[in-house]
């Protein structure tokens, strides 16, 4: 059995700037576990508990109740600093965590803060400016950038940490087609060497066709976790915590007297199906009376 | 025949360089576009397309607040935006930034919402009134006393529009405001920007990356890239070439995907951006096509 890289156990947040007596607490007793070298996508609507979970993990916030275990040891005494040398963190908002006058020099902080050699920060860097295309823009001010380019150091700048465990806060807002293809190839790299990624993201085509596991936040707890296509071919479940499947998967949905099967979630896996029942091969065709 | 209501003519801008005497590319080269009192515009492209600083040109901030080269023309409600004073364009034309937290600094969400009426002189009634209604527009009925700093990235997008739409500008530009937003929430926005539409003719550019919801609640979509606007039409027109969408970079709803790959397999011409449409048009497909062998007929009406 591999070992966990994250672990919440009823943990429970109430933010202490919550003024009002009537605001619900943020998390009310979340239990979620990554194993190392798992990928789980972390879903849910706005306000559900996602960013907040997260940044328990990094000791951003501490819990009000319950544990918070990252690789192994709880977080509870371990500081900041530390708890960086095992999660990479993306923020929501890039603006969060860009501070540097170039984005070379803002991709470098990382790894030097990590105590890296300069020859190993400087090949870091190196490496992240590639993978992310931002060689033309390394020289330039990262505040000057548009929203997507700076999301996009912000991602390369935690890329280059090379941390065990990543978490990524919506990682993909904002981004065109071929930039989201592009950080999608990235986190497969990060995968196929072993990292553990936790990715929070409503991008539900995202998830369905590239994230195998889904753990399902609502009202600060986890609702449900497991296989992707069991948790979005979940109905009530998708009901209940406000999410919406694919485009695709709700067009199967309406097709379903039609004999068209529940669990399609890409437009391939579709095209298929239509394919076959409109060559006649459908049980639900003839059951329906055609 | 009316004039367009928004005028942008062979617009192009420049930010000034952070080096004394340095150049800057053009982000904006020969920007073309109208749009018609009471339209919802939608805004697709690639990034650095120049999506944002067409949406700051139209409320005057570029080149007014940041400087820079610019040249061309842009008219909103007749008004120059190169010259016309801000404060004075932000009256009529409201801007809901793509980070809300840009926008957002009061201790609670309902002074949020209320700040940009109280220095219009809004009257405290028809104030309260017009709060109601665009919390509830937006979903954020429920968070009027808790700080906006508490709140999520989505919840805090919510109340900036919120903030913008009470104001119920003529023109509301939106850039990139569904970003945050759980898909859900997007699709309230929309419906309550149609809704804006609808009821008080008020006209909407919104830059947006959504194809679904563009193809469902847009008028007509302008595509731009590297600084120009490539396409204008409506949405089953311009996601008619997914292709060439694809290499810039910009999503086509997934039931145009479907279109586009059953064509190839069937070799027909279907043609759908909504899922209601594709819905019905499948179906028939279906119901027309041979049972399977050794299977009944379909039953007479």
């Amino acid at each position: 059995m591999s070992a966990m890289a994250l672990a919440a156990q009823g943990l429970c947040y109430r933010y202490p700037s919550s003024s009002a007596s009537d605001t619900p607490d943020a998390l009310r007793g979340v239990d979620f576990t990554l194993s190392e070298g798992d990928c789980v996508a972390l879903i849910g609507q706005n306000g559900s508990g996602k960013t907040t979970l997260a940044k328990h993990f990094i000791g951003l916030l501490r819990a009000t109740a319950g544990q918070v275990r990252v690789c192994g040891r709880e977080v509870a005494d371990r500081p900041v600093s530390a708890l960086a040398q095992e999660v990479g963190f993306v923020f929501q908002n890039p603006d969060h965590q860009i501070f540097n006058a170039s984005v070379r020099e803002e991709i470098a902080v990382g790894p030097r803060n990590l105590g890296e050699s300069a020859a190993e920060v400087e090949r870091r860097v190196e490496e992240a400016l590639v993978r992310f295309e931002l060689e033309d823009c390394a020289e330039r001010q990262p505040a000057a950038l548009s929203f997507a380019l700076r999301r996009a150091v912000a991602v390369a700048a935690v890329f280059a940490m090379d941390t065990p465990i990543l978490v990524l806060d919506e990682p993909s807002a904002g981004l065109d087609a071929r930039h989201v293809g592009r950080l999608l190839a990235r986190i497969e790299e990060r995968r196929a060497r072993g990292h553990s990624i936790v990715l929070i993201t409503h991008d539900m085509q995202l998830v369905a066709e590239h994230v195998p596991r889904c753990a399902v936040m609502h009202e600060g707890r986890v609702i449900a976790d497991g296989d992707t296509a069991a948790v979005l071919g979940d109905h009530a479940l998708v009901e209940r915590a406000h999410l919406e499947t694919p485009q695709v998967t709700r067009l199967a949905h309406r097709l379903r007297d039609t004999g068209m099967p529940s669990g399609v979630f890409s437009v391939d896996d579709f095209c298929e199906q239509f394919s076959r029942l409109r060559a006649g091969g459908s049980e639900g065709r003839a059951i329906r009376g055609h | 025949m009316t004039s367009p209501i928004i005028e942008v003519r062979d617009l192009g801008f420049a930010y000034p360089s952070v080096e004394p005497g340095g150049k800057t590319p053009w982000v904006l080269d020969g920007v073309d576009l109208e749009v018609e009192r009471g339209e919802f515009l939608s805004i697709m492209g690639p990034t650095g397309a120049g999506k944002t600083t067409l949406c700051l040109a139209l409320v005057g901030i570029v080149p007014q607040s940041t400087g820079g080269f610019i040249r061309g023309e842009v008219r909103v409600l007749g008004l120059d935006t190169k010259t016309e004073p801000v404060a004075s364009l932000a009256g009529r034309v409201g801007l809901v930034f793509q980070d809300p937290e840009t926008q957002l600094f009061n201790m609670n969400v309902e002074a949020e919402i209320a700040f940009g009426l109280e220095n219009k002189g809004v009257a405290p009634p028809e104030m309260a009134e017009r709060i109601e209604w665009a919390a509830r527009s937006v979903g954020v009925e429920s968070l009027l006393r808790r700080s906006p700093f508490e709140l999520s990235g989505g919840q805090k997008q919510r109340v900036a529009i919120a903030a913008v739409l009470a104001m119920t500008p003529e023109v509301l530009v939106l850039d990139e405001p569904a970003t945050s937003l759980d898909p859900r929430g997007r699709h309230e926005v929309f419906a309550a920007l149609r809704e804006l539409r609808r009821q008080r003719g008020m006209t909407i550019v919104m830059v947006e990356q959504d194809a679904e919801c563009i193809a469902e609640f847009s008028e007509r979509v302008a595509v731009l890239a590297e600084g120009s606007v490539r396409r204008v039409g409506p949405p089953p027109e311009i996601f008619s070439r997914p292709g060439e969408l694809a290499e810039m970079g910009v999503r086509v709803p997934q039931v145009t995907e479907v279109a586009t790959s059953l064509n190839r397999r069937h070799g027909s011409t279907r043609r759908f951006t909504r899922l209601e449409e594709a819905a019905c048009a499948l179906t028939r497909e279906l119901d027309a096509a041979p049972p399977a062998a050794g299977r009944s007929a379909p039953a007479p009406p």
